[in-house]
């Protein structure tokens, strides 16, 4: 109902912090089998925690707003919806609940777990921390892709010219950043920076050729990220095209694990490098594409949340991609929450909750990183 | 050029690389190499800067595809070339010269690595055993539960070794791999190798700068140049002052270890005044 009410399960902030000191000059040089047997405990709870929170932030985000509704009522509602029974409320209230605000926690969920994988998965393809869907461009790209088919009446849904603007900002990017030499993070991030200023001038370009009236709120909303125009159809495609993409990606993980060594490592590991590379970043720009397509851009969920799930998980993907999934779920939920009650009746577009919390933590990262890059 | 001192008969078992090629925008850098070696030894890879070592490696592995018509790595009867990548990471590994990540990493977790070719799915690193009898091989036992990134360049080689272990690999491909190591971390390393090959009858092909250890430490010697294979022989005596001159354009002169009596190679700019 208040901001106060509002915690986040991840504290992102902190835990960076925690592990700031540690990875480039560790304490305990020689760790024993005892801390690795406390860090697979350590593992299992952060699973088991990370899972929980993510239906629990579900229903206490449902209530909260200007129509106050207690978690019992909303579980209830949900309850009597999926049963096909009569629902404990009133039917603007039930409306409320199941049509407006489920409808746009779900899409959260779906939109915060695909930014949170997709970065993960950059960062292990483009051997870069800092990488992420929003600073390398895709976002932007698929901006351009999605506002194009709306504005212009392209006959393509949406959804797949999102996918094909991210893809095609990917493609830009990477080239670019092999054009100016051998490929470093920071490098790549120039490039990501550039194509991603120029798909915001023709994403806002577009909207104001094409939009009668308030059309600095449309800019707004497809730069910064809204979930505002939440509904069951956006429900189903994210939740659709996360779990098609997510799913597999997460069961085919370890080849990311090779990735972070380079290709020659990969290749010498027996991946075929270049049909992996593209599946994956197909996969990327896929699920970047369905987040965009229907909440816009939003930045800093897929760096901030794989670097906190490494320091939670290690370093294998297939226990990464997981936790990704679920605190970045959990985290869009509250972030959105936040963005939608904070500063009610008016809205904050939700990207400039996550670059208030994302941007600090980048330069966490860069800090971290900086005697190495 | 032909051997400068004739190759043993080999069998089926033994190493042979055929007609590997590879081009880069036109220029040669891997020129039609083939050369034959029994397998359980330790063969040395020289030549100067840009004679093709590194490039002629990932041709083995397979990381590059050879552009050579009869292309073929054979070892053990099978056409390494023609397994599939798979098959192939589960009998070649390659220890690359610079294998670093920006990623936090424990040394544990990038031996498993070497697990990959063995998991499909979701499945993890498992074979425990394999991992920990690589990192004991390997001599990186001791730092299994550190970071990568706090170790010296010397350790990091070795974990990079185990890594390569845990591919149970029946060839073993090094690439430059005392580059950065102090005196006697590479005795180590020769010494490791050697044990490795007596146990388990390992066949080991490395790239080398230093040509005394070449002639000292390995079985065999090739000799590449401009991409192409200019000697090949048993060590020491595969390499001679001639040779190094028209390779390497140096003079070069063969002081006999007073300990072991193998040669030791000193050497002398061209023209510059020697005794």
């Amino acid at each position: 109902m208040t901001s106060t009410r509002i915690r986040l399960p991840v504290p992102p902030a902190s835990s960076v912090v925690e592990g700031a000191g540690e990875s480039p000059m560790p304490a305990a040089p020689q760790a024993s089998r005892h801390s690795a047997r406390a860090r697979g405990g350590l593992r299992i709870t952060t699973y088991v925690a990370a899972a929980a929170a993510l239906p629990a932030s579900m229903l206490l985000a449902v209530g909260i707003g200007s129509t106050g509704i207690g978690i019992v009522d909303v579980w209830q509602t949900v309850v009597a919806h999926l049963a096909g029974t009569q629902s404990p409320l009133s039917p603007l209230r039930d409306g409320i609940v199941w049509d407006i605000r489920l409808t746009r926690v779900l899409t959260a969920a779906a939109v915060g777990a695909a930014l949170a994988v997709s970065g993960a998965v950059m960062q292990a393809l483009t051997r870069n921390v800092l990488a992420d869907p929003y600073l390398l461009g895709l976002s932007s790209g698929a901006s351009v892709g999605a506002v194009a088919a709306l504005t212009l009446g392209v006959a393509i849904m949406p959804t797949v010219a999102a996918f094909l603007g991210a893809l095609a900002a990917l493609t830009l990017t990477l080239l670019l950043a092999r054009s100016l030499g051998p490929i470093s993070p920071s490098r790549t991030i120039l490039a990501g920076i550039t194509v991603s200023a120029f798909g915001v001038a023709v994403t806002s370009f577009l909207i104001f050729w094409n939009v009668q009236g308030d059309s600095y709120r449309e800019v707004l909303n497809w730069l910064m990220g809204s979930l505002a125009g939440s509904g069951w159809t956006t429900v189903a495609v994210s939740w659709a095209v996360t779990a098609v993409i997510g799913i597999p990606l997460i069961l085919g993980a370890r080849v990311l694990d090779a990735f972070v060594f380079g290709d020659t490592a990969a290749a010498s590991l027996g991946i075929h490098v270049t049909r992996a590379r593209w599946i994956f970043l197909a996969a990327v720009a896929l699920l970047t594409g369905v987040a965009v397509a229907v909440s816009g851009a939003i930045g800093f969920i897929g760096l901030v949340l794989p670097n906190a799930a490494r320091l939670l998980a290690g370093f294998q993907h297939r226990l990464i991609l997981p936790l990704c999934a679920l605190t970045g779920a959990t985290f869009m939920i509250w972030v959105d929450t936040a963005a939608r009650t904070l500063f009610a009746p008016r809205e904050l577009p939700v990207g400039i909750m996550t670059a208030l919390v994302g941007a600090p933590i980048f330069a966490l990262v860069l800090w971290r990183h900086r005697s190495r890059s | 050029m032909t051997a400068a001192v004739a190759m043993p008969a080999l069998s089926a078992h033994d190493l042979s690389v055929r007609d590997l090629s590879y081009a880069v925008r036109g220029k040669m850098l891997v020129d039609d190499v083939r050369f034959d070696v029994p397998a359980g030894t330790l063969t040395a890879l020289i030549g100067p800067n840009g004679s093709g070592k590194s490039t002629l490696l990932r041709l083995m592995n397979g990381a590059l595809t050879s552009s050579g018509e009869g292309a073929a790595v054979m070892l053990g009867g099978r056409d390494l070339l023609r397994l599939s990548r798979r098959e192939r990471a589960k009998t070649v590994a390659l220890v690359e010269q610079h294998s670093t990540t920006e990623f936090a990493v424990t040394v544990r977790e990038v031996v498993a690595l070497g697990r990959i070719p063995f998991r499909r799915w979701w499945t993890g690193p498992g074979d425990d055993r394999v991992i920990d009898d690589a990192l004991r091989s390997a001599g990186a036992d001791a730092w299994a539960d550190r970071q990568v990134a706090t170790l010296s360049g010397g350790e990091r080689q070795r974990v990079t070794l185990a890594r390569a272990l845990a591919q149970q690999p029946r060839l073993l491909l090094l690439d430059e791999p005392t580059n950065h190591l102090d005196i006697a971390a590479q005795l180590d390393l020769f010494a490791l190798l050697r044990d490795l090959i007596d146990r388990t009858r390992l066949t080991v092909v490395v790239a080398l700068h230093d040509l005394s250890a070449a002639l000292n430490d390995s079985d065999y010697v090739v000799v590449l140049s401009g991409g192409r294979v200019v000697a090949s022989g048993a060590a020491p005596d595969a390499v001679d002052a001639d040779l190094i001159r028209r390779v390497y354009g140096v003079e070069a002169a063969f002081v006999a270890d007073p300990g072991s009596g193998r040669p030791v190679v000193i050497f002398r700019r061209l023209g510059d005044v020697g005794d």
